[in-house]
């Protein structure tokens, strides 16, 4: 991309002007103001301090940085935060409800779903999401749905088991 | 036994759900790119888009303009730093060769090199300056082919002795088998970015959050590199996204983003992108060639084994992938060659079983290759060449289980229902295989450190420089503290990664478990010393003559090691001593023993499902059988195993970095091209500790788990998809394409 733009002998152009953006974040409303260009997922973790949500790529590949929005699953870095505004969004540390894990939280702990963590807050986003969705009966089919998911350490055979845990479906 | 005993519960060794998993799950857990202070400045770096060459000249004039920007550094304007190769090298480089030094000078020794950081007051801002750095090369012709370098690649020494006279054993062997075998360059992609958040203070030290394995080398670096005084820099990684050998060494956004922090006064992150990640070490492309000559009867009369790997022109970096086949079977002739070839490229670094993974795949391949030549069945085969002694060291080891680990993978897997003859197993449209392979690695241990930091309240600290990069450090250690110091797992508060804490090396090789524990046991045993020094002084004590081999800590206090209900509590102790804590700092220490080799060990199965028409592959199954020692945390234990089986597979069908040779340049360096396992990908992995006490090795028997899962999965895949398709691919990864060409061929 820089290359690109060195090329083409483009010239660098004001910043465009700041625009103000109110979400529901984990229930509380939070207005501010950022640049159109900052993704919801740059928003969340440099604008609101909610650092848990990660960045692994930047580019929706691996799924790190879903989080819910109006109760849907979605690659925070794929969306802009100034088209949310108005939105709820669920992130990974509006998940526990008074100091009380969600089933699924739990059931990551329980079936050890994960080593180094860091995909672990985008996985539980996209698995509160999938159980939502209501589409996941089988084992095939929670893989397959979380295929969006990239876990690096390979926890994927107890994702699956926790997911079903939460479910109800399976331990 | 008395009641006390009985109800004490002991954590080593049990299930043990990871003391850092609440964390982990509500997003608390904080990583490099994590930690937010006011007036944070962003960095983007930009890269060098030839191979090889120089900067002509680079206008930093446009992008300075930016509103926003407030830096913009290159090799022209950086700050001074140290100009000597050993101030540059850290704990993991090399010894041989020129560490790479980010914006030094205008030399560009590989594609995607850092040649310019933008510094601004958000990060996009600082992104779209970096699009408007001008740069100018001279080129100069470079290679990254591995294959153009093949002939004059340099020979390394390894310290493996060649036995016999392989050559003319080859020649005259009743059964022979050579071939080469390809590895391709591989990137670990740990799911974090590295990122590095250095917060700047005026007149304190430099506070350096950075993804690291290492903090204790990324401090001692940093220190090197900027000529500062061991006080003025702290480095810590609390939280480690993975890293597979990544973090090892310190990389250059640790280097950049103290640069600018230094030099702007302002505190600073730096998160490379996922592309840029590509431009850091990967696992070399390695050939590998072996040739093996064997009896009717399965025994082996000669191994040969030559690798080519991949470093770069400024520094030799190389493992041992040649070692493996020179220990593990018996074989009267041997002989072996590492060679590596420069090229127009990043030093490879070390990957997740360096080494092993890549030797290892080539030698299970190659037995499988020989067990189809002798029609004999490939555990079978590996049981004639077993042998209960380092080959190369001609040493008996402290423990060796790998019998046990084949007979009981085998009995899990069902493999005696294995029918021989290729493409003799179906399943509907799917071709079915069955494959198998050996595993081994090393099992070390390293000079570490621990303070505990014991209170009245029956609390204890626990504190170490070590990482925790997702293998359960934390909980480990935390399990050991609390059985060694007798209180519950809850009282145990366990500090890593941090380099003002006591040292630890980096996290890798495996050796982090032995380490680290027993540094633990070394740490509790001076505390155990301490309270009884303080026990024997109150009036009218039932331990006023007992000696330190006599007591024990258990259930919140030191009793005698026989008679349990002779006893005082921690707390009592404490108070009467008037003390609110006591701290010990304790190295641990480990009995020489030059008269055994140390290695951990599996077998592998596998089971593939192969699409016969379009070629589809898919690991339906795979059991692996582990002789590791003793197993301090069966839960997070079994799962480094799971996730090593998921890399093992990854390695044998998806991974490849794919070059474009006529540009030096990385033509899929994202995660959506180049391909890792996903959820869909993974089926039924089943992990089994095979029970291998060992008293020789170390006091708790602890022999380390972080590689030896990887190993021999991929040739267990490849042996899986011979037997399934009748096709061998020997490069790797395998593709549907290459079995289709391979059916078509045949």
């Amino acid at each position: 991309m820089q290359d690109g733009a060195a090329q083409s002998g483009a010239k660098p152009q004001p910043l465009p002007e700041k625009v103000s953006v109110t979400l529901t974040v984990n229930g509380t409303e939070r207005r501010f103001s950022v640049l159109p260009w900052v993704s919801l997922l740059d928003a969340l973790r440099d604008h609101l301090d909610l650092t848990g949500t990660k960045k692994g790529c930047d580019h929706g590949q691996c799924g790190a940085c879903t989080v819910l929005v109006d109760g849907r699953r979605i690659n925070s870095c794929l969306t802009l935060a100034v088209m949310r505004d108005g939105a709820h969004v669920t992130t990974i540390e509006g998940l526990a409800a008074n100091g009380a894990l969600d089933p699924l939280q739990q059931a990551f702990i329980d079936h050890d779903a994960f080593q180094c963590g860091y995909c672990t807050p985008g996985q539980i986003c996209s698995g509160v999401g999938l159980i939502a969705e209501g589409r996941a009966k089988s084992a095939d089919e929670i893989r397959e749905f979380m295929s969006g998911n990239i876990c690096r350490c390979g926890a994927y055979p107890n994702i699956v088991a926790a997911i079903q845990q939460a479910m109800g479906t399976k331990p | 036994m008395s009641m006390l005993n009985n109800t004490a519960k002991t954590y080593t060794g049990t299930a043990t759900s990871r003391v850092d998993g609440r964390a982990k799950v509500t997003g608390a857990a904080k990583y490099a790119g994590d930690f937010n202070a006011g007036g944070l400045a962003y960095g983007a770096v930009v890269e060098a888009t030839i191979a090889r060459g120089r900067i002509a000249q680079i206008d930093i004039s446009a992008a300075r303009r930016v509103p926003g920007v407030i830096d913009v550094i290159t090799h022209e304007n950086r700050p001074k730093v140290a100009d000597s190769d050993e101030a540059w090298r850290d704990d993991v480089a090399p010894e041989e060769g020129s560490p790479f030094r980010p914006l030094y000078d205008d030399a560009i020794k590989f594609n995607q090199q850092p040649i310019a950081l933008v510094v601004a007051e958000e990060w996009e801002i600082a992104r779209y300056a970096a699009s408007f750095v001008r740069v100018d090369y001279e080129k100069q012709p470079f290679v990254t082919d591995v294959y153009r370098k093949r002939d004059d690649a340099i020979v390394v020494e390894k310290p493996d002795r060649p036995r016999g006279d392989a050559a003319k054993a080859f020649a005259a062997a009743e059964v022979r088998h050579e071939a080469d075998y390809f590895i391709p360059t591989e990137h670990h992609n740990p799911m974090e970015l590295f990122a590095t958040t250095a917060m700047w203070e005026a007149g304190g030290p430099l506070t350096v959050y950075d993804k690291t394995q290492g903090v204790r080398n990324v401090q001692q670096y940093l220190c090197s590199v900027f000529e500062k005084k061991p006080e003025e820099i702290r480095v810590l990684s609390p939280y480690v996204g993975g890293a597979f050998g990544a973090g090892l060494r310190p990389q250059y956004q640790v280097v950049l983003a103290v640069m600018a922090a230094l030099k702007l006064q302002r505190s600073m992150r730096l998160v490379l992108t996922r592309q840029q990640m590509y431009g850091l070490g990967y696992r070399p492309a390695t050939i590998e060639r072996l040739a093996l000559g064997a009896r009717r009867d399965g025994t082996l009369d000669t191994i040969t084994h030559e690798a080519v790997g991949v470093t770069s022109q400024f520094e030799e970096f190389s493992r041992n992938d040649t070692g493996w086949s020179a220990l593990l079977y018996a074989s009267p002739n041997a002989r072996y060659e590492h060679r590596v070839a420069p090229l127009d490229v990043p030093t490879s670094c070390d990957m997740r079983a360096p080494g092993a993974a890549t030797g290892v795949y080539a030698l299970e391949s190659a037995m499988d290759e020989l067990a189809v030549a002798l029609k004999m069945d490939p555990v079978e085969l590996r049981l004639r060449c077993y042998s209960d002694r380092d080959q190369n060291e001609d040493l008996p080891y402290t423990s060796k289980r790998l019998r046990e680990c084949y007979r009981e993978g085998a009995a899990a897997f069902g493999w005696d229902k294995r029918k021989v003859e290729p493409r003799s197993m179906r399943d509907g449209k799917s071709l079915v295989g069955w494959g198998m392979a050996s595993g081994v690695w090393e099992a070390l241990q390293m000079p570490t450190a621990v303070r505990i930091v014991m209170t009245a309240n029956g609390h204890a600290e626990v504190s170490c420089a070590a990482s925790d990069i997702g293998t359960g450090t934390y909980t480990i250690m935390a399990q050991v503290a609390a059985d060694s110091l007798g209180i519950p797992i809850e009282n145990v508060t366990v500090h890593l990664a941090d380099s003002t804490l006591p040292r630890a090396p980096v996290e890798g090789g495996s050796w982090m478990a032995a380490s680290a524990c027993h540094a633990v046991i070394a740490t509790a045993g001076e505390v155990r010393k301490e309270l009884l020094r303080l026990a024997k002084l109150m009036k009218g004590s039932p331990l006023a003559d007992a000696v330190e081999e006599d007591v024990t800590l258990s259930d919140g206090k030191l009793v005698g090691r026989r008679q349990t209900e002779r006893g005082v509590s921690i707390s009592d102790i404490m108070r009467h001593g008037a003390l609110e804590r006591i701290e010990k700092e304790k190295t641990n220490e480990f009995a020489e023993d030059k008269a055994h080799a140390r290695n951990t060990h599996s077998a592998v199965f596998a089971e593939v499902k192969v699409d016969e028409e379009l070629g589809v592959i898919r690991v339906t199954r795979v059991v692996s059988a582990v002789a590791a020692g003793r197993v301090l945390n069966p839960k997070t234990g079994r799962s480094q195993v799971m996730g090593a089986v998921v890399g093992g597979i990854g390695m044998a069908l998806h991974e490849e970095t794919i070059y474009d040779h006529g540009l030096g340049r990385i033509m899929n360096a994202n995660i959506a091209e180049y391909h890792v396992p996903v959820n869909a990908d993974i089926h039924d992995i089943e992990v089994i500790f095979v029970d291998e006490p060992d008293a020789l090795i170390n006091p708790l028997g602890i022999k380390g788990l972080g590689e030896i899962g990887i190993v021999g999965v991929a040739a267990a895949v490849a042996n899986a998809v011979y037997h399934a398709t009748g096709v061998r691919v020997r490069d790797l990864p395998i593709t549907l394409d290459k079995v289709l060409a391979g059916r078509q061929a045949a």
